[in-house]
């Protein structure tokens, strides 16, 4: 089974790369790959170059050090993803004190630190993960995640679950720190709005491959690629005519990884799908400048792309 | 997690059910039908791929087989004292394959026989502790409040209360007879069940079918039958293959003890005639052993079965996956 | 179905000053997660309930459904008031059919498709042809051809897929009603508008009504005709989706769309959590949050004393155009001597 296949991506020091696509299209697993996360049993080829240096063929020890202080991960469940037998403090200063950056005071002192810079009282340190709301458990796995002063920041689904007003909460938090810091960062989620909003560039996956990939504000309000498109209409503008009343999906479902469709993998619920899409699969080609969509009905001469059904 | 395509039809086997033209009632009834032999499928198939499970079912069906026809294996007159065919404690022979006991009988016989005693009391006394501890467990889970606490509290006085002593009290008091065993049995051994159905009850509650049962109009009953019942089943089927086991050994201790009834032939109360006869000193070891091993044989077997059905049934608990 | 009949006019659910009250815990107060909330909803009509969580909205929807009883105050149905006894509320439950966020949690693992559907047939007795029934609830779900879903389980199916057995199985009963809470939350982005194109043609082919519970303002411009904004137990402002969500009044929301991931201007982020429905604040109850006392805007209105001081009353259940519980917002409406524009 092919969880992802083929992905290329680049992101540049200090850039913001959201991660689009729906549960099951390889986007989470594509984030534990990054940082060799997944369990034994999976097979990675390909290269992963972080500072350009390959993590795939990493030492066990150097990927410990680069897993902490090169880059973090902030994962979705923040309930299941803090020790609910430990103080958040404590879970906080652990990747200090056992990487020996830091003396037990010192780490005390960088936990209370961390923990006023995502807008918590650094007397929360005491505080038990059940005694925090599920916004403020997201703040402690972003104050976690910046413990050891990583490059790139890979964020899971960082708000899903959450409010609007704690995402929005969320969402500012990480983009000013990103910016004050001048982490990279790669943001996976369903919700091509909110990666839209936070994001420099756009990559939409389906079935395990980038499908659309380009500035994220091209990606959203004009995407190429009809699963972009589909996408990119689910969640309708307030005060658009078009979408009152009109809710818009696609029919069917994502694709079984393991059962994927031949040709282009989306053409079973493709809305403008030819009869070649059964058989042919489509590479990725240029859109527009810096923009690619992996679709039939692309050409660089129609920048404009299908229009939407 | 599993997402599955819309389009092919389901790979289970679950084929459509033929649109025939018969009665309604009919249809439904076969649908029925159908879907339980699917699932009986499936659970055999899975169950096949332990291979411990297999080994104790055969050995299990083995022994059932030889306790349903020891009448026609050896006779239905072996516990017969009056006219026992041998002499008083005989060795091993081509005639008796593993001597006589003090009256004379065929100890292999008698072996065959206490296999029926055995077998039944362990079914039965299991049987009457796991409904006991399922109905008490799902009462309490799903009332809760004040009568889950007197319930639990009397759970609890049960469960730290030695169950033997309790047991060798109730058969004491109680007339000797196969049924005394059983029931001696049965209520001393709930309390785990009970407090394992309570748990997996609360959890099932907390579902939001539940909820959604309610909204229906399903009452109490329905709640408890259609969904808790069906959930905890897995829970309770394997509980009941496990204690069957000791049930079984709890029999023989009562038997050993002198408890068991006096009138039939019992695993446990050839041991305790042997330790009587001076078997131990004397060193008979074929009056002794067949019994403790045919004891610890279906022990295991049904342990195994046990185990087995629990890793299929509960696939979280199970170290197969 | 029967309810076409039925005037426009007179409601097919209504609830008055309602108030739910769950007593606190190791001597907390006690929690007001509805507090007073009079909501009406027309034959063949679309409410959406919005608010964050912890607003009391699943509270209400589930106190409206008749599984938490109220503490006081009343729901009626149909112009009767709903009654609590067993047997009434068996009826009642015929008529109003509830779909929850988490399909996969709502479906029992254990039941097919086929008993999923049935379960309500079974639990009201149904006289005719149990299967042709669920047959046609799983058709009119977008399940075709039914027979093949109905010996699967739930873990051989989409979250899509689940959702519509979820819905087929409140179909099935023929309900007035359709309670929803969070119906596409847990759904994938794709899904999701199937499911909500599904509530809409309903609606258009049985006249099915359905109150949705949600925090997803983008769902309520989807398909609501009607949406009420809710804080802290209270309605705080309703109406006309076109009304409320392009031309909010209240602070709250007017803060809730500006945060929307593609609103115009600057977004209004309001720190902190959602407060305690155990310490409800005096005088309005936002005012400790709200923006617009925060920026001065009140003082400048001259209402800002009114705001930390004076409760505000509940709004009516029933009204055409949009209504706000908001002091500002009031005097910025009614007199208007060239003061102060938006």
């Amino acid at each position: 089974m092919h969880a992802v296949r083929g992905v290329d991506l680049t992101l540049a020091a200090g850039q913001k790369l959201g991660v689009a696509g729906e549960s099951g299209c390889g986007k989470s697993t594509l984030a534990l790959a990054l940082l060799r996360l997944l369990p034994a049993s999976a097979h990675l080829s390909g290269e992963i170059l972080l500072d350009g240096e390959d993590v795939l063929t990493m030492k066990w020890g150097r990927l410990r050090a680069v897993r902490w202080a090169g880059a973090s991960i902030v994962f979705q469940g923040a309930m299941h993803s803090l020790n609910a037998v430990h103080r958040i403090g404590d879970q906080i200063a652990e990747p200090l004190l056992i990487h020996g950056r830091a003396t037990p005071a010192a780490a005390r002192k960088r936990t209370a630190a961390l923990l006023e810079q995502v807008g918590l009282p650094a007397a929360r340190a005491d505080a038990y993960p059940h005694e925090l709301s599920g916004g403020q458990r997201q703040r402690v796995m972003i104050a976690m995640s910046l413990a050891c002063d990583p490059h790139l920041i890979v964020a899971d689904e960082p708000t899903t679950a959450l409010d609007v007003m704690i995402q929005a909460q969320i969402l500012r938090l990480i983009e000013q720190l990103v910016a004050d810091q001048n982490i990279s960062l790669l943001m996976i989620s369903h919700d091509l709005a909110v990666l839209a909003d936070t994001c420099d560039r756009l990559a939409v996956m389906y079935a395990g491959r980038v499908v659309e990939e380009g500035p994220a504000a091209a990606v959203h309000t004009a995407a190429h690629h009809p699963y972009a498109q589909a996408l990119s209409a689910a969640f309708p503008r307030i005060g658009d005519p078009a979408s009152r009343r009109a809710p818009r999906g696609l029919p069917g479902d994502p694709p079984d990884p393991a059962r994927l469709p031949t040709g282009c993998t989306f053409h079973p619920r493709c809305p403008v799908a030819l009869a070649s899409c059964t058989q042919d699969d489509q590479p990725l080609r240029e859109a527009a400048p810096h923009h690619h969509a992996a679709c039939v009905h692309v050409s660089p001469a129609i920048p404009q792309g299908v229009s939407a059904p | 997690m599993t997402t599955s395509e819309s389009t092919p039809p389901p790979e289970t086997g679950s084929t459509p059910p033929p649109a025939t033209g018969a009665a309604p009632q009919g249809k439904a009834r076969s649908l029925t039908w159908e879907r339980r032999r699917t699932s009986v499928a499936r659970f055999w198939r899975q169950y096949r791929s332990h291979r411990a499970g297999l080994y104790g079912l055969g050995a299990l069906l083995l022994i059932a087989a030889i306790a349903l026809a020891a009448p026609l294996l050896v006779g239905s007159d072996v516990q017969n004292v009056t006219g026992a065919p041998g002499k008083a404690l005989e060795s091993p022979s081509s005639r008796f394959p593993l001597g006589t006991d003090q009256y004379g009988r065929s100890l292999f016989g008698l072996l065959l026989y206490g296999a029926r005693i055995s077998l039944s009391v362990g079914l039965m006394a299991a049987a009457l502790s796991v409904a006991i501890g399922t109905l008490i467990g799902i009462l309490a889970g799903h009332f809760g409040g004040w009568f889950a606490t007197v319930v639990m509290r009397i759970t609890d006085w049960f469960l730290v209360m030695p169950a033997l002593v309790l047991a060798i009290v109730l058969a004491t008091v109680l007339s000797q007879s196969v049924w005394t065993v059983v029931l001696a049995i049965g209520v001393t051994s709930w309390p785990t069940t009970a407090r394992l159905v309570r748990a997996q009850t609360l959890a099932v509650e907390s579902r939001p079918y539940i909820e959604r049962a309610q909204a229906l109009g399903g009452g109490h009953g329905h709640i408890m039958a259609r969904h808790v019942l069906p959930n905890v089943m897995p829970l309770v089927l394997a509980q009941t293959t496990l204690l069957i086991s000791s049930a079984i050994l709890t029999e023989a201790t009562l038997a050993f003890l002198g408890l068991g009834d006096p009138n039939v032939v019992s695993w446990g109360g050839m041991l305790q005639e042997a330790r009587e006869t001076g078997a131990v000193s004397s060193g008979h070891w074929w009056y002794l052993a067949p019994p403790g091993l045919a004891i610890a044989v279906v022990a295991l077997a049904f342990t195994l079965c046990g185990r087995a059905v629990e890793s299929v049934l509960n696939p979280k608990l199970g170290t197969s996956r | 179905m029967t309810t076409a009949e039925a005037p426009a006019t007179s409601p097919l659910l209504a609830s008055r000053a309602l108030h739910v009250t769950f007593p606190g815990r190791r001597g907390a107060p006690p929690a007001q997660a509805v507090d007073g909330v009079d909501l009406e909803l027309a034959p063949g009509e679309i409410v959406a309930l919005v608010g964050e969580s912890g607003c009391g909205k699943t509270t209400l929807a589930r106190t409206l459904l008749g599984l938490v009883r109220p503490t006081s105050g009343e729901v009626s149905f149909g112009g009767e008031t709903l009654d609590y006894r067993a047997r009434a509320l068996k009826a009642y439950r015929k008529r109003v059919q509830l779909v929850l966020q988490d399909p996969s949690g709502s479906l029992n693992p254990r039941h097919t498709v086929y008993d999923a559907v049935a379960e309500g047939l079974r639990i009201h007795g149904h006289p005719g042809d149990e299967r042709a029934a669920v047959a046609e609830a799983l058709s009119r779900a977008g399940l075709r051809p039914p027979e093949r879903f109905f010996l699967r389980y739930p873990h051989e199916l989409s979250g899509g897929q689940r959702q519509r057995v979820v819905i087929a199985g409140a179909l099935v009963l023929g309900p007035e009603l359709i309670v929803a809470d969070e119906p596409v939350a847990s759904l994938d982005a794709s899904v999701r508008g199937e499911i909500l194109a599904l509530l809409l043609k309903l609606r258009d082919e049985l006249g099915l009504s359905a109150l949705v519970v949600t925090h997803d303002l983008g769902l309520a411009w989807n398909i609501a005709d009607r949406v009420a904004v809710m804080y802290l137990g209270r309605i705080v402002e309703s109406g006309p989706v076109e009304d409320v969500l392009t031309h909010p009044q209240h602070p709250y929301t007017q803060a809730l769309l500006s945060v929307l991931p593609e609103a115009d201007g600057e977004p209004v982020v309001l720190s902190g959590e959602p407060p305690d429905p155990s310490r409800i604040p005096s005088g309005c109850r936002f005012h400790a949050r709200c923006q617009v006392l925060a920026s001065g805007r009140a003082e400048e209105a001259g209402v800002a004393d009114k705001c930390r001081t004076e409760p505000l009353p509940v709004l009516p259940a029933h009204a055409d155009g949009p209504q706000v519980a908001c002091h500002w917002a009031a005097a910025r409406r009614v007199p208007r001597p060239g003061g102060p524009q938006e």
